[in-house]
């Protein structure tokens, strides 16, 4: 009964949760570059961490490469270890 | 009896035939297959234009000396540090690709070691995916600056 009686103006959006998909699968990319310090920023976060597969979206077999590209591009200072407002 | 001891005949036959595959095999690896490797390098940046060239060609002649076969090289400039390495922020990036046998890694990264001019550098596998992506690379670089 007292649900019915609550009306609103405008239709209540309920939020559609976006499909996640692997970025590597969807596009075919089979290397990921450690000397692109553009696309490696994807896939961190502002401090420089590496971003969960939860959130990426990215496959479990790519998200090991990521993680090995982004070890190596830090060692040769082209990502920072410990970073601070990077994007 | 007399059959038991035919088929170890047989067994000791097998396990000498497979034995010298083996050591064939292996031959053929160490002699046809390569490996590809790419190690890229920063140089520090008190060095001139000149002292930079000619740290790349040493290590250049020494990967020739031993054998190794250089497919590419690059050299990326001058470019900042992503944080300091003694007391440096900038650097200069070398990129070397080449072919060579696994056993000369090991006294490859020796001399850069001991290169006082380097301030990092990383060696890496190439598998051919890599390959394949470095190559699909420098034919878009060529194709740009034609």
């Amino acid at each position: 009964m007292a649900e019915s009686e609550i009306r609103y103006l405008q239709p209540i959006n309920i939020e559609v949760k976006k499909e996640k998909y692997c970025r590597f699968k969807k596009a075919g990319i089979k290397y990921v570059d450690y000397k692109d310090y553009k696309f490696l920023l994807k896939f961190v976060n502002e401090q420089g961490k590496i971003l969960p597969r939860r959130v990426t979206g990215t496959s479990t077999k790519f998200q090991k490469k990521v993680a090995t590209s982004v070890k190596r591009a830090r060692h040769l200072a082209i990502l920072p270890y410990v970073g601070d407002m990077l994007k | 009896m007399v059959l038991t001891k035919k088929s170890m005949e047989y067994g000791f036959v097998n396990v000498r035939v497979s034995v010298f595959l083996q050591a064939n095999f292996y031959l053929i690896k160490t002699i046809v297959m390569s490996t590809r490797y790419e190690t890229v390098f920063i140089l520090t940046p008190v060095l001139s234009d000149d002292q930079v060239k000619e740290a790349v060609t040493n290590v250049k002649d020494f990967l020739k000396k031993n054998g190794a076969t250089v497919k590419h090289q690059s050299s990326w400039g001058l470019k900042k540090l992503a944080y300091p390495i003694q007391n440096k922020s900038t650097g200069f990036y070398q990129l070397f690709e080449f072919e060579a046998d696994g056993d000369f890694i090991s006294k490859f990264e020796l001399e850069l070691k001991r290169d006082e001019r380097m301030l990092r550098f990383l060696t890496v596998k190439m598998n051919k995916n890599h390959i394949e992506f470095a190559e699909k690379q420098r034919n878009k670089a060529a194709e740009a600056s034609n």
